[in-house]
């Protein structure tokens, strides 16, 4: 503090937006990231358990990748898990916080098991199946739409809104599960038709998940065309970016909120029907499985692009797999595999700091002062700033 | 004679390639108002932030009671008893006065409000303000809100008060009464230093007057020692001649037509109230005027984006002879009329561009729309990048790159760029040469010329003098959402339009013809 010369110390060290790491370096950052995960998780499994932490990664591989069944339930998994995050992606492009996928994707999945329950015996599945797709993109839809409302019109917060959706849903799948509990008092609907099968989807070359998968597939390419070359995704990047912009160029910012919502609560609904017709062939209060949440964070790493989404759900898909393997293999309780995925996850995401910034130390005596704070009237300051509001 | 309160020595502060203050030298003694006198920009705010912590000088000392200090936070400019009173208040609005002025206050005891309350009341009867501690800041007015936050530095100690614009928000009445009770603080001893650009105020309130011109320190004044046109003088500086072409204007026809036209803001305060005036074609309309006297408003309404309550804006298209009015409409309403309008806003990456899309994406944000195909064509925004990039030589390194990235001449030129290959009628732009260099400012000058003999009605928003009787030609001033005058440029003078905008909305400065 106390100076002569006027001149002042600066902070030991402070944090500087980069401006942009060529490709490379940021994919180099981010396999440095994870080896560092694995080294921690390594000392961390050491001390911890005293077990081999390489023995430890092979089985986690293993029981990830370990045998065909288990490939099939990584890619369904990870397949319905992709479906949800390609959900929220455009409404989180948009900066609509829609926290409400999970509720979204249970009001599809329950409209999905409505329709088998009702008329699974009644109706030809040529009836059947299209009733099916379309009360449950309706229902998730529906579920997704009525917050968008009411933000367009009163400007209500959207994420206590979605979030509050997630439980109305949750509460409604609890009482028709008690309604259509099978056997009766059970509380639990059961295997939905399981002499009939009518209404599962159809097993393509005996396989149970392919058809899921394929669709899903067919999502990714949709969302990737529609955000990158459709008008509809271009008004949405802008609103995202800046409602005055929006309004400035004459887009009607209440229409396009509306519009992506519909399609977001749609894309949930579909996952509903997946995970019902397509994976369980029941329906629960827990179908989605928090999914509705991790897709937030598959979304977020790969930075709302649906090619990279594949890349991120794979990821935490293979963590869980594989950290319920090793708590069983090893005979260790679930918290340890949480913890494992929790570095791992860590890391991961501590990498896009470390990407999208740089940590600069005091240069040595004579250094100058300046840039502490930042933010001024200068253009090169006001671009800064710019940088600091976008999205990490 | 006694030590001063504060002193500021060769104080220097640069951003980037912009030096904000050069060289300032500023005395405060105790019991004496000084005030600090400059056009926008001039740099006013910049040195009051570093004497409040918020930025850190480059250059200079500071001193306080005659002893040197290192203000590094708004907390140590606390401990040396600064307080400033911001242009924009910084209150939570669901607590009240009281619970508002001890907010932050680090003290090892309890909370107690009670004791609070009673001190806030005596302070308010040492000064004379007149306030409720216990009503929540949402009920209060402009000026309760303003009164809180000056008791708030008050409640803290300060002896040396900071004062950013008081007046802007103020009705003459409240201004009045504000300015006793400066008074009285004066009397009891405390520095103020109040910003200010209204040259009567200046005039009734202060003993001594700072002047800053361009980020340079011009001198200090006693106040009874001087007048209005010296002041005025001071701060506008001498005329330069730029030399900008000015061809006579062609063709005049009425293309926008505005009258009486009046808006409030969102808390009810007016901001535009009864401008009528007419831009023509194959003209440069000047709109000159302190920040924030409603220039903003103005063009929004034009451009649709701003609701007002009266007055009507009649837009004579050339192609049908119609006379549309556009009150009420939305931006793409108004396009659909066939009115082809641009409009470069002030704030060019909130509104006009989006920084995180790349050069052709922003490029596409006028034409996207074009077709019934539900996919984009990028070809066309991707030919109209490259040529923007080449004509206006934007220095980027691809049209690939996102727009934040550039510097912020480069980011005008895209966005100008953009606007006039929309091949408008109606060409407005709001301080388009901002944080410009000279080369990149005579270009867009350049461009502003062309749409003028191309028949284009232009409106342009500026902020330097010398500037706008060169480049315009006739000047529109506003002064607190009031036209106070429209001038012919080329034989308007600065102290004329100096004048003009710094004139009391009714009634005019004491010494108006």
């Amino acid at each position: 503090m106390k100076n002569k010369t006027g001149k002042v110390h600066e902070p030991l060290f402070h944090i500087v937006k980069r401006s942009a790491l060529p490709f490379w370096k940021s994919w180099l950052f981010r396999i440095l990231s994870l080896l560092a995960a694995l080294v921690v998780c390594g000392i961390v499994i050491v001390t911890v358990t005293a077990e081999n932490p390489l023995a430890m990664y092979k089985t986690m591989f293993e029981g990830a990748f370990g045998t065909a069944r288990r490939r099939w339930s990584l890619l369904q998994d990870m397949a319905m898990l992709l479906c949800i995050s390609l959900a929220v992606t455009p409404a989180f492009k948009m900066k609509f916080w829609n926290i409400g996928a999970e509720g979204q994707v249970l009001i599809g999945g329950l409209a999905t098991a409505a329709c088998m329950i009702l008329f699974g015996e009644k109706l030809s599945p040529a009836v059947l199946y299209p009733l099916m797709a379309v009360t449950s993109i309706l229902a998730g839809a529906l579920w997704a739409v009525i917050p968008a409302v009411f933000k367009a019109k009163w400007n209500t917060n959207e994420t206590l809104f979605t979030l509050m959706m997630n439980y109305i849903a949750i509460q409604l799948l609890s009482y028709f599960s008690y309604v259509w509990s099978n056997p009766k008092g059970s509380g639990k609907i059961g295997i939905i038709n399981a002499s009939s099968g009518a209404g599962w989807l159809p097993y393509i070359g005996n396989n149970k998940y392919l058809f899921n998968i394929l669709v899903v597939l067919a999502l990714t390419v949709f969302m990737y065309i529609y955000l990158k070359y459709s008008k509809h995704g271009y008004e949405l990047s802008v609103v995202g970016e800046s409602e005055n912009t929006a309004k400035y160029i004459g887009i009607n910012v209440k229409k396009v909120i509306i519009r992506t919502m519909l399609l977001s609560g749609a894309i949930c609904g579909i996952a509903g029907l997946l995970l019902v017709a397509g994976a369980n062939h029941t329906v629960s209060s827990n179908a989605a499985d928090g999914r509705g949440f991790t897709a937030i964070m598959v979304s977020w790493l790969a930075k709302f692009n649906p090619a990279y989404m594949i890349l991120t759900s794979l990821l935490l898909v293979f963590f869980d797999k594989g950290a319920t393997e090793i708590s069983t293999a090893f005979s260790l309780n679930d918290s340890f595999s949480e913890i494992i995925s929790g570095i791992i996850i860590f890391f991961i995401i501590g990498s896009e700091f470390f990407i999208n910034y740089e940590i600069k130390f005091r240069e040595k005596e004579g250094a100058h002062v300046k840039a502490q704070k930042p933010a001024a009237p200068g253009p090169e300051i006001a671009s800064e700033s710019g940088k600091d509001g976008d999205s990490k | 004679m006694s030590v001063p309160a504060i002193e500021l020595r060769s104080i220097t502060k640069t951003f980037g390639r912009i030096t904000a203050n050069k060289n300032i030298n500023l005395t405060v003694n105790r019991g004496e108002i000084l005030s600090i006198l400059g056009e926008n920009g001039s740099g006013k705010t910049t040195l009051m932030n570093m004497i409040c912590g918020i930025y850190f000088p480059d250059h200079g000392q500071i001193f306080i009671d005659g002893k040197e200090v290192v203000i590094r936070s708004p907390r140590d400019s606390f401990e040396y008893g600064i307080g400033m009173i911001h242009q924009h208040f910084k209150l939570v609005d669901v607590f009240s006065a009281a619970e508002n002025i001890i907010l932050g206050m680090e003290n090892s005891g309890r909370y107690n409000l009670k004791k609070s309350v009673e001190q806030i009341k005596k302070i308010s009867d040492q000064y004379g303000f007149d306030i409720d501690p216990n009503k929540k800041i949402y009920e209060m007015s402009v000026s309760e809100k303003q009164t809180v936050e000056i008791i708030k530095v008050l409640y803290r100690g300060a002896d040396i008060l900071i004062l950013d614009e008081p007046t802007a928000v103020l009705t003459p009445q409240e201004t009045e009464k504000l300015f006793n009770v400066l008074r009285r603080m004066k009397e009891d001893g405390k520095s103020i230093i109040i910003i200010t650009h209204k040259l009567h105020e200046v005039l009734s309130i202060s003993d001594k007057v700072s002047v800053l011109r361009k980020g340079e320190y011009i001198g200090t004044l006693i106040t009874k020692e001087t007048n209005e046109e010296q002041l005025t003088e001071m701060m506008v500086g001498k005329k330069i001649s730029l030399d900008i072409d000015r061809s006579e204007p062609v063709n005049c026809e009425d293309r926008l037509v505005i009258s009486n036209l009046s808006c409030s803001n969102s808390d009810g305060i007016s901001v535009l109230s009864d401008i009528s005036f007419t831009a023509k074609s194959g003209e440069i309309l000047g709109i000159a005027g302190i920040a924030g006297s409603g220039q903003k408003e103005l063009l929004e309404a034009i451009a649709g984006l701003q609701k007002y309550d009266s007055g009507s804006i009649v837009y004579n298209n050339p192609k049908t002879g119609n006379a549309d009015n556009l009150k009420g409409k939305t931006p793409l309403q108004i396009r659909e009329l066939g009115v082809r309008l641009s409009f470069v806003p002030e704030d060019r990456l909130g509104m006009g561009l989006v920084g995180n899309m790349d050069i052709t994406d922003n490029m596409m944000l006028r034409s996207y729309r074009k077709g019934k195909s539900a996919f984009l064509k990028r070809s066309g925004p991707r030919k109209l990048a490259e040529q923007v990039v080449s004509d206006l030589e934007v220095v980027t390194p691809g049209i690939s790159t996102p727009v934040r990235r550039l510097s912020g001449g480069n980011v005008q030129k895209i966005l100008v760029g953009r606007e006039i290959a929309f091949a408008p009628t109606v060409f407005m732009a709001a301080y388009p040469v901002r944080g410009l260099d000279i080369n990149s400012s005579y270009l867009i000058y350049n461009l502003l010329n062309e749409q003028k003999e191309n028949g284009v009605a232009v409106i342009f928003v500026g902020e330097d003098l010398d500037v706008l009787t060169a480049l315009c030609d006739r000047i529109m001033v506003l002064s607190s959402g009031r036209a106070t005058g429209i001038v012919d440029a080329k034989t308007a003078t600065k102290e004329e339009l100096g004048r003009l905008m710094t004139k009391n909305s009714k009634g005019g400065t004491s010494d108006e013809e």
